[in-house]
């Protein structure tokens, strides 16, 4: 016998997500408080760092180079007229994010050698803005170098796919993939541990279906509100924020499908674990938000993490999501060149999935 | 259908299930037949909901065999489960759907046509008052009507057996003989109805019950006659006497 | 007699739906006094506002002669109420559920030393003093929760539904406690869907719909009521019972399991019967009179009271 009992449970679902405001609200608020967060409030470019000079040459020469931090834009440049010993009184009060000593014979040694050290101290009880500050000094005295043709090795940067190193390039990827995750697993979890503890499974148990038929059925209208919610995403970001979508669409579209179903089976996996909706929640939440945020490249750089934590990202299925949206919209990537997060995705949806369907058993426990 | 012992709809022998040590059922052996109202009674964990899950076909025995409406209840699970119907104590209806939208989930679940699974809710509804095009969600149904509407659900695909747990526990007196009626019609046109509860006035409505301690079966038979044999005035009274 | 409670005309509504419709009722002090209706009779409604937990909207109500809508704290103070459903800590240990319940209403070390023990010895739940309340059985439950109701040795004990979904023994044994609290001087409110519960009420205000049905002793209510039930048994039941329901002069004819019950009214019923014994001849009936339950009772009081204003139907 034909089954067609999937389409009576995907109404029935689509009924209970229609007439559930919360979960409408979830998934509308959520992108939307997210981005205006993480594209006003959580913005990675840092202007207007006061920075204090004690230029001990006084030379023209070294002039030269403070006039270039100031011209950069993103320093304010100061002399105190304080005694060296009293630095760490200028960062004790919070007046100054760097300082940087010009040694008295740097334009003599310059001259003669063509090569000097100067030393710049930087605040880093904020270690994000001081790495972003010594990035910032490294290309304000890499391009005084290039100019005035002192270094020994010409160091040239040349920054791909992002010049300017925006924010959002980085976050929009990142909340798709991070929303999707949510809206996926949080929602499937809940919506079959909430029949569990209303008792309707049980009712619908003891009919004929298969277990196939209740996890298809229930997973399709939130694969539906994922990829929705994905565009969703997708739209404000390039309008709002100027992201650029290099590669095809449909691409985007096959691996947010992907990704969606790995996110799904976990939140299958979730609710055959859980016995209330209180618990899949929980579960849910853990098992996706903060491996999405910390583990996934989203923030923090793969490489840079502990190797034991590395180890642990292979197995964030957002890290794979990730290679591909950004692959495919910050560099116009193709499919041959993301076949290998592709594959691994396919393999973690797969044993989740057959893991899940397995669990939930037509029988009770 | 071959054979004449098809008067009997549940027929057990020696089931048993246990979960770990603890023996939840202790070889039981029953016979109900064709067109019964057969009550089980016990206390929390004496056993009845975990026989009632096994002739559904939703716990395999541990040992022992049943066949329930011409299935083994251990090998033919799936063609058992659309012969029977069930009705939970909770009402295990859909409170944010509609009445139609539940009548059609259901129907959707067993696989009955939309028009014939109407026609049904139709007549079990209509003397009740609930409008089937009404546009209210199911939470804000009294509960008599939830009650109502929850047995619909479970007789759309014509089951040959029903199972009711605790159906009318907590309704108001009206409501719950109104429900007894449609139960007993039922009864009369050959269906067979299983009620497990511990509301022993509920077990005044079964032609025959069987009381259950510890997984095991200590009383078996019809209410009066039960009633007579221990001489007390009520159902309450014997279950007490019984069981202490 | 004194009255402990005094409810007069008391209205309840929620939005535009009435939970309350001039409700009034007295219970004496030292009685057992059942609350009994279904779901969403008001039940629990009324409790709250005796409780102080609900403001009054119209009518007066007094707790120990104090006006609930003002001296609430003090009443609050010196009764003891048991919500509806499980409603303590299941993370909290019995004994931790018990002595919160002390703190919370500053009972002395040395009174709860003294207490304690008593409770534990009343209640059984000594041995699972350590067991936390979620890990107990339905019955136990109950039993803990009304234990943390007697913990300030209240005077007045309102109990919502407490044997709610409980199994029949530990119903029993539940009551049981009731009947030996009460030895002990304090007056009980009890709600109960469950109407043979009434006879252990020493009395009874049958409840339905906001309305008060009938407010008086078991055995009164019964003696008052004009209606008599009677049996019937016969070998061709399913002949016997379509005739049965359609004569006019029984009020009502139930089919239970094996046996029909009619209700007929009390001074035309000998006519009645002797008019069915001979029409009805060929089935071979057997007729006779048994006891009302209070579910024939208020069900008739109830249809009394739905023929007075013919109310909504869906």
């Amino acid at each position: 016998m034909k089954s067609n009992r999937i389409p009576a449970i995907m109404l029935k679902e689509a009924n209970h997500i229609l007439r559930d405001p919360r979960t409408l609200l979830i998934v509308v608020l959520m992108p939307i408080v997210q981005l205006i967060m993480f594209g006003y409030a959580m913005n990675m470019e840092i202007r207007n760092l006061r920075m204090a000079v004690f230029d001990y040459s006084h030379t023209p020469t070294s002039r030269e180079l403070v006039n270039d931090f100031s011209a950069s834009g993103k320093f304010q440049v100061s002399y105190p007229n304080l005694p060296e010993d009293s630095i760490n009184q200028l960062f004790f009060s919070r007046k100054y994010e760097a300082v940087l000593l010009i040694p008295k014979g740097f334009a003599e040694e310059l001259n003669r050698l063509k090569k000097t050290d100067v030393q710049l101290l930087i605040d880093a009880s904020d270690p994000n803005a001081a790495t972003l500050i010594r990035s910032y000094c490294t290309s304000v005295i890499g391009r005084y170098n290039q100019l005035e043709k002192y270094s020994p090795i010409d160091v040239r940067t040349n920054i791909l796919y992002n010049p300017d190193m925006r924010s959002a390039y980085f976050f929009v990827p990142g909340l798709i993939a991070m929303i999707l995750v949510m809206v996926s697993a949080l929602l499937t979890s809940i919506a079959i541990t909430r029949e569990k503890e209303l008792g309707t499974l049980e009712q619908i148990l003891v009919s004929p279906i298969r277990s196939h038929e209740i996890v298809i059925g229930k997973v399709l209208p939130y694969i539906i509100l994922a990829l929705l919610d994905a565009l969703f995403i997708l739209t404000v970001g390039m309008t709002l924020f100027g992201v650029p979508f290099r590669g095809s669409f449909p691409l985007f579209l096959g691996f947010t499908l992907l990704y969606v179903l790995a996110a799904l089976s976990l939140g299958l996996l979730v609710s055959t674990v859980a016995q209330t909706q209180q618990v899949a929640m929980m579960m849910a939440l853990t098992m996706t938000m903060l491996p999405t945020i910390m583990l996934s490249g989203f923030i923090f750089p793969i490489a840079s993490m502990p190797k034991l934590l590395q180890l642990f990202t292979y197995i964030v299925p957002a890290k794979y999501y990730l290679q591909i949206i950004r692959g495919i919209m910050l560099k116009g990537n193709n499919l041959t060149q993301l076949l290998q997060p592709m594959l691994a995705l396919i393999i973690m949806t797969v044993v989740m999935l057959a893991v899940a369907v397995k669990r939930f058993s037509l029988r009770l426990k | 259908m071959p054979d004449n012992s098809k008067s009997l709809m549940i027929q057990t022998t020696d089931l048993t299930k246990r979960f770990g040590r603890f023996t939840a059922v202790d070889k039981l052996n029953l016979s109900i037949e064709k067109g019964e109202i057969f009550g089980f009674l016990g206390a929390n964990g004496a056993g009845k909901t975990t026989a009632i899950r096994m002739l559904c076909g939703l716990l395999k025995p541990t040992s022992g065999t049943a066949v329930v409406a011409d299935c083994d209840i251990t090998h033919q699970s799936e063609q058992l489960k659309t012969r029977i119907g069930y009705m939970s104590q909770r009402f295990a209806l859909y409170e944010d759907l509609t009445v139609k939208e539940n009548v059609l989930f259901y129907s959707g679940i067993y696989q009955v046509e939309t028009s014939r699974a109407l026609s049904v809710a139709e007549e079990l509804l209509s003397e009740m008052g609930i409008d089937l095009g009404s546009k209210a969600l199911t939470s804000s149904l009294p509960l008599g009507f939830k009650q109502r509407l929850a047995l619909t659900c479970s007789l759309l695909h014509d089951p040959r057996l029903l199972f009711l747990d605790e159906p009318t526990s907590g309704v108001d007196p009206q409501a719950r003989r109104a429900f007894w009626n449609v139960i007993n019609r039922l009864a009369e046109k050959g269906k067979t109805v299983i009620v497990t509860t511990h509301f022993m006035d509920e077990a005044e409505y079964c032609h025959r019950v069987v009381i259950m301690q510890e997984g095991k079966a200590i009383a078996l038979g019809e209410p009066a006659v039960l009633k007579n044999e221990h001489s007390v005035p009520n159902m309450q009274q014997l279950f007490l006497k019984l069981v202490s | 007699m004194q009255d402990i409670i005094q409810v007069r005309d008391i209205m309840h509504q929620y939005g535009d739906k009435t939970a309350l419709e001039k409700i009034s009722l007295q219970v004496s002090q030292g009685e057992i006094h059942g609350l009994i209706g279904p779901d969403s009779a008001g039940k629990t409604t009324l409790m709250r506002i005796l409780c102080g937990l609900l403001n009054i909207q119209s009518g007066t109500v007094s707790v120990f002669d104090l006006d609930v809508s003002k001296k609430f704290k003090e009443i609050r103070s010196r009764l003891g109420y048991m919500p509806q459903r499980f409603s303590l800590y299941q993370d909290l240990s019995v004994e931790e559920n018990l002595l919160f319940f002390a703190r919370l209403f500053s009972v002395t070390v040395q009174e709860r030393n003294q207490r304690l023990p008593e409770l534990y010895a009343f209640s059984r739940l000594e041995q699972f003093k350590s067991r936390r309340a979620g890990a107990l059985s339905g019955g136990m439950k109950q039993k803990l929760a009304l234990s943390c109701a007697l913990v300030h040795r209240p005077e007045l004990l309102i109990l919502d539904e407490p044997t709610y979904g409980v199994d029949p023994v530990s119903r029993q044994e539940f009551w049981q406690m009731l009947k030996s609290i009460q030895k002990g001087g304090t007056s009980i409110l009890v709600s109960t869907p469950y109407m043979d519960e009434a006879e252990l009420c020493d009395r009874v205000t049958l409840i339905y719909n906001g309305k008060v049905l009938a407010s008086d002793t078991p055995t009164k209510i019964k003696a008052n009521w004009n209606k008599v039930v009677f049996r019937v048994t016969s070998p061709e039941m399913k002949e016997l019972e379509p005739e049965l329901v359609k004569i006019i002069e029984i009020e009502s004819c139930q089919r239970f399991g094996n046996e029909l019950h009619l209700v007929l009214q009390a001074d035309e019923a000998a006519s009645i019967i002797n008019q069915l014994e001979t029409r009805f001849d060929e089935y071979m009936p057997m007729l006779e009179q048994i006891q009302p339950g209070m579910e024939d009772i208020y069900l008739s009081y109830m249809q009394a009271v739905q023929h007075k204003e013919p109310s909504h139907a869906g």
